[in-house]
């Protein structure tokens, strides 16, 4: 599916420091019943997020009007464990566009990029830099800049710069798919087919 | 130039490269199962376009079916549509469905070694982590998201760059009552859940050249906990062995063809990896898990670490110990557990109810334990009946369910109540994986099974018949 073109985003952002974050807890199993791919924000890191009788959890920060925007900021090896798409889709539904961390688990990362999500991989002590910012005020802003690869904390004006390939980044960019591209090369692939037995 | 089993195998699908980018590689082999397939249906009905290679998807239902009375009408409205959808969409496209009821039926992993889906040299994948699991036997098998479903249904083809390399050897000899369960708990004990990331990780050494086609499957599916892409044994003798004689194993001159290939599949002599490490068979003990993660493993006769001994945050350390109502120092031996689950795509199959049977063997269940024991296949169900191990375990006071991923995810009903704890031979002790508010303890079949006799945490060696 075509996604969102992404290309500069200035957002405030909402802190997660918390490290090895698996995808059970960013959309439990019991969730992944649905057929299409829709309403999976609603259980974004439901059991963090909500009582066992559905009451919010005061102290969890995405119940926290504190905090808000389209950033979120995650810690060390975020998005270990299940392959499940559903976590980044649930990322994606709830109203982020961007995700932050020092690591990121492989899958999780290629689900996001997969889907329009940008994973952005800051060094530890900028993540620390980004902490601090957002604690000293909520309402700070961080500006995601894609075509220039760099993340800047607004109140400060620091920035680093991050990786991703080309071919990724321009997809993010112009909202294009794999399957496009793969369907333009299918001859290459009916060719390679041949000759590779089943 | 020298190249690794994982370069070999890797190089030789890849159908073309970008540049700065990714390669497009060629997927031999494509599972799916009903969870993560059906919105990739749903992209090339959106496309209008068809699943390219229809032979080369096989699907099974596991992950959300029920593990009693699978003869009558899945309960759960929600459950019974997912499959609904997987086995209309495999018929809609021609490609193998082994819904529920089948006799081919099991868990994705399970099966698709079982039938000699799984073949060396080959790349699988699913969507679906523990994939690597048919790494056992020498192919290029991972996980993938359902957008990369969609990619395989459409053009057999996915988009990603090649891993940087890692080689895992374990050498000697393992002592008793240690299982390939336990040394992959070992490795990512000592390497974390995100050691291995960005790597494909090859094991080697005399400890996993002895262990059997099933301890290396157990071995393989592990990878991904430690952050890894995936990981491979090469095939030997006891590969070819195995798959020989299976449905869908080469017959005649065909197999002589794919032995020619197979017998390539080795890592050549002087070839570098981005990095290595070894460890020592001795060190390790049967292992268990403390924590949240597959990484909080200890030997069964050690305390849990002190937090500022752990690498790593220690308020996610303690979030982590507080969940599972632990404390630093305590010792995981004597802790009392509620739940025994035998089974998942890391442990259900025949060995790992051998082993089982071997402990509880004259036992009884303790009364305080309710105990799940899963078989990943009706393959495997049919072996526990033929061998005579239902008895010893009918016997034992334990009943057998019926195949699937049951309570590895608790998908179905099969789920550990808030607060209970589980001995599980299963893949992952996250927050809630079991069940929300279960707490996991993960090791091997023969842990479960003395936990399931004593009622606790206990180590497996005492209740071992001794050799003779």
């Amino acid at each position: 599916m075509a996604y969102d073109k992404f290309n500069i985003l200035k957002s405030t952002a909402v802190p997660l420091p918390i490290e090895n974050v698996d995808t059970d807890q960013i959309i439990p199993a019991r969730f992944l019943k649905a057929t299409e791919r829709k309403g999976f924000g609603d259980n974004l890191f439901r059991d963090w997020r909500y009582n066992p009788d559905n009451s919010p959890k005061k102290d969890f920060v995405l119940n926290d009007p504190t905090y808000s925007g389209q950033i979120l900021v995650g810690a060390k090896n975020f998005g270990s464990g299940s392959s499940r798409e559903h976590a980044a889709w649930a990322v994606y539904d709830y109203g982020f566009r961007c995700v932050v961390s020092s690591f990121f688990a492989d899958i999780f990362k290629n689900n996001c990029l997969n889907i329009g999500v940008l994973p952005v991989q800051v060094s530890a002590p900028f993540l620390e830099k980004i902490y601090a910012s957002i604690e000293a005020d909520p309402k700070t802003e961080l500006v995601v800049n894609l075509p220039e690869q760099t993340i800047t904390l607004s109140s400060t004006g620091e920035s680093e710069s991050f990786d991703i390939n080309h071919y990724k980044k321009d997809n993010m960019l112009n909202g294009f798919d794999d399957i496009d591209y793969l369907l333009n090369i299918k001859e290459n692939i009916r060719e390679f087919a041949k000759d590779t037995p089943l | 130039m020298k190249k690794t089993l994982f370069d070999k195998v890797w190089d030789s699908h890849v159908v073309h490269k970008i540049e700065n980018g990714p390669d497009v590689l060629f997927i031999d082999r494509h599972m799916v199962h009903e969870v993560t397939s059906p919105v990739a249906f749903l992209g090339i009905k959106s496309r209008g376009i068809p699943v390219m290679y229809p032979e080369r998807t096989f699907a099974t239902a596991d992950h959300n079916t029920p593990t009693i009375n699978q003869h009558l009408p899945v309960k759960d409205p929600l459950s019974a549509n997912q499959l609904k959808a997987l086995e209309e969409n495999s018929k809609a496209h021609g490609i193998s469905y082994w819904g529920l009821g089948h006799e081919k039926n099991g868990i994705v992993h399970v099966v698709g070694p079982e039938y000699g889906i799984t073949q060396p040299g080959a790349t699988i994948v699913c969507g679906d982590s523990h994939t690597s699991t048919h790494g056992a036997f020498g192919a290029i098998a991972f996980g993938i998201g359902t957008s990369e479903v969609e990619m395989v249904l459409a053009t057999q083809c996915i988009m990603q760059q090649k891993a940087k390399s890692m080689r895992i050897n374990v050498n000697g000899k393992l002592g008793r009552g240690v299982t390939s369960k336990d040394v992959a708990l070992y490795v990512i004990s000592k390497l974390s859940t995100s050691g291995a990331t960005g790597y494909f990780v090859e094991y080697a050494g005399d400890v996993f050249r002895n262990m059997t086609m099933e301890g290396r499957m157990t071995v393989c599916n592990l990878s991904i906990e430690m952050g890894a892409r995936g990981g491979m044994i090469a095939p030997d003798e006891k590969t070819f062995e195995y798959i020989k004689g299976r449905e869908f194993t080469p017959v005649g001159a065909a197999w002589d063809t794919a032995m020619e290939y197979w017998e390539t599949l080795k890592t050549d002599e002087g070839a570098t990896f981005d990095k290595e490490i070894t460890f020592d068979a001795a060190d390790i003990e049967p292992m268990i898990t403390y924590g949240t993660n597959p990484g909080m493993g200890i030997g069964i006769s050690n305390g849990i670490p002190m937090a500022e001994a752990v690498e790593g945050g220690v308020s996610t350390y303690k979030k982590s110990l507080q969940y599972m109502a632990y404390n630093e120092g305590d010792n995981m031996i004597g802790k009392p557990i509620d739940f025994v689950f035998l089974g998942s795509c890391t442990n259900g199959r025949i060995e790992d109810f051998r082993a089982f049977a071997s402990i509880v063997k004259g036992r009884k269940k303790a009364d305080n334990v309710t105990a799940w024991l899963v078989p990943g296949s009706h393959k495997v169900e049919s072996a526990i009946k033929e061998e005579g191990i239902l008895d010893i375990l009918h016997e034992a006071g334990f009943e057998l369910r019926e195949p699937g991923c049951s309570a590895c995810l608790a998908m179905n009903d099969d789920k550990v109540p808030a607060g209970k704890y589980a001995v599980s031979t299963s893949n992952r002790n996250f927050e809630g994986r079991q069940g929300p508010g279960s707490r996991t303890l993960l090791a091997s079949p023969l842990v479960a099974a003395a936990a399931a006799v004593t009622g606790k945490v206990t180590d497996p060696r005492e209740l071992m018949q001794e050799l003779v």
